[in-house]
């Protein structure tokens, strides 16, 4: 285990109180606004003194209050991620990124410059002053000044949020990037459920300051009682190979033996990839459907209907692909007379599912 | 400068040496006392902020016989530091003292506006970073503070250089001792005759006092700039 965490903290009549192990790879603290997320990773980066609790990073404690022990942030080795990228507007970009590795402890084999200048694509603006950067330029430079400090742990608190769409699908294979190339492990705040498929290994679930559930992203994402962003993000994670692209702008995978077709992927064919399939853009049909437009048909055996407060049931599907979530109304679900153990297809339409959805190496998923 | 009599000349140089001690030796303590009352919180802030400005509300007459009884020979600071060989009274050392006094309210205010326009999440991130409080003050908080530090220090020495009633209580009017520029224009005005000298110094104190402004301005706009451009 790399980071435990067990802390509660009250402020304004909210309370905070997150008891959980994060285990190597990206765990994502996944919540809505206000859920407390900030307050938890603040606590583990010695931004906020919490009114109780144990905080261990790479077996090191560096929070225990009945001890007494509160490690200041400049001696927790941790390198954060802000939101607003908070870069120094004083320094040059090679300057801020340069800004932690004289605080590095001597002997400690950190990463070097120019790797993580490559990593990021940051050698056009090194000599360039802050403030004439772009959001996610800005935002690169702040991943890499954290890394460059030497962290046992990487926190990110929603490093995207402040982004627009094409800014996000900038940065997030850089993440993905430092999943699969580092072995630091990342703590990263996020109420997307699109982050969450693509980076999560582990996802931490918090609800009005408490945690609601801990799991995989599949897991997690492909249930309605929990998401804490509602019912619209529930969705099926599945594990994909890429198979071919075709000139006609779609790209055509395997998963599990069925074919997916795909607005064009970045990745190359054979190289494996997660697709989060939104429970709303799926559509059930009893028999296969002829002469629809829409390409991706996967038949499959219902193994669950829940049905929630709403007009909506979540049917789960299982299939060759893995398991397909649907959200139908409760009506057509009678009308069509669905029961567990039932065949159906699930219709899914190929442009429903964004880039955001589509992530790189499906490890650990 | 041969247009300055030797008696003005000796009034402005005086000026010059009293205005720059009494801001190069304020300096670390207005810096202080703006970082405390900008990021500390602590019981008596309140009192504190109140006693330095209160040489800015005050009659300067008051803070010069003021600092009359605390600092002349007879009084309690002043027979402290006689053994030694500090002595203020009469002597240009007593006129700077006056002066960094007089100017201390301008030169904190102008620092801690500065301090308080630096974003403390900048400072946190810095520690994120592995820096020390004191590697924070010294490589995020003070570059970016630096020029209101600079306007500080000019405005104080500017206000130093015009410093009259608190000085004149004080030390008195002594040429070649205490005779400042504001003292000597005084004392040229007393004496039948003396009217063109007091305007040649009066015009040497509106070029002083003009380009230390300029120069204040300059830097404040140049503080904005840096601090404003956050990212």
């Amino acid at each position: 285990m790399t980071l435990k965490v067990s802390v509660s903290h009250a402020y304004d009549g909210f309370s905070v109180q997150a008891n959980f192990e994060a285990p190597d790879g990206v765990t994502v603290l996944f919540g809505r606004s206000g859920s407390g997320k900030t307050t938890v990773i603040n606590a583990v980066a010695g931004l906020l003194r919490p009114d109780s609790g144990c905080i261990e990073i790479a077996n090191r404690r560096v929070l225990d209050s009945k001890a007494g022990i509160f490690v200041p942030p400049h001696k927790r080795r941790i390198g954060y991620i802000f939101q607003e990228g908070r870069l120094f507007p004083h320094l040059t970009v090679k300057q801020n990124l340069q800004y932690g590795q004289r605080f590095v402890p001597s002997g400690v084999v950190c990463e070097d410059l120019d790797h993580v200048v490559d990593l990021l694509g940051l050698a056009h603006l090194l000599e360039r002053q802050p403030v004439g950067l772009s959001g996610g330029e800005k935002q690169r430079v702040a991943i890499g000044r954290a890394l460059l400090s030497g962290p046992e742990l990487l926190l990110a608190d929603e490093p995207l949020a402040a982004l627009d769409e094409t800014r996000k699908s900038e940065i997030l294979p850089y993440f993905e990037r430092l999943r699969s190339e580092l072995s630091v492990p990342i703590l990263y705040v996020s109420h997307s459920a699109a982050e969450v498929a693509r980076l999560a290994t582990t996802v931490v679930v918090l609800q009005d300051g408490r945690i609601a559930r801990q799991g995989s992203a599949a897991e997690v994402l492909s249930d309605p009682t929990v998401m804490p962003t509602g019912v619209r993000a529930v969705g099926a994670l599945l594990a994909a190979t890429v198979k071919a692209h075709h000139a006609d702008g779609l790209s055509e995978l395997d998963v599990g033996g069925e074919t997916l077709f795909l607005p064009k992927v970045s990745q190359s064919v054979g190289q494996s990839l997660r697709v989060r399939v939104p429970a709303q853009d799926v559509t059930l049909a009893l028999t296969r459907p002829e002469g629809i437009s829409a390409l991706n048909i996967v038949p499959g055996v219902i193994s669950q209907i829940r049905s929630g407060d709403g007009p909506g049931v979540m049917v789960s599907l299982e299939t060759a692909a893995g398991m397909v979530l649907a959200r139908v109304t409760r009506r057509s679900a009678g009308q069509l007379g669905l029961v567990e153990g039932m065949t159906c297809h699930a219709v899914i339409k190929t442009v429903a599912i964004a880039p955001e959805d589509v992530g790189g190496p499906a490890a650990g998923a | 400068m041969d247009w300055l009599g030797p008696e003005e000349w000796q009034a402005v140089r005086l000026s010059l040496r009293v205005a720059f001690w009494a801001t190069a030796l304020s300096l670390p303590f207005g810096l202080l006392t703006a970082y405390a009352l900008a990021r500390w919180r602590f019981p008596g802030r309140q009192l504190v902020n109140g006693l330095v400005h209160l040489p800015l509300i005050l009659p300067p007459v008051v803070t010069g016989y003021l600092l009359l009884l605390a600092f002349g020979a007879r009084g309690p600071i002043g027979e402290l530091l006689g053994p030694l060989g500090i002595s203020f009274a009469f002597r240009w050392t007593g006129a700077a003292l006056a002066a960094a006094v007089m100017a201390f309210p301008l030169m904190v205010r102008a620092i801690r506006l500065s301090i308080e326009a630096v974003d403390p999440k900048l400072e946190e991130a810095a520690a994120t970073l592995g820096a020390s409080r004191l590697w924070v003050f010294l490589t995020v908080t003070l570059p970016l503070t630096l020029p209101g530090i600079l306007a500080g220090a000019v405005l104080a020495f500017a206000k130093a250089m015009g410093e009259f009633g608190a000085t004149i209580t004080f030390v008195a009017n002594i040429p070649g001792q205490t005779q400042t520029v504001p003292s000597a224009i005084y004392a040229f005005l007393q004496v039948p005759g003396g009217e063109s000298s007091a305007a040649r110094l009066v015009i040497v104190s509106i070029i002083i006092a003009m380009a230390a402004l300029l120069l204040s301005e300059w830097l404040a706009r140049r503080v904005a700039q840096r601090v404003g451009a956050r990212s």
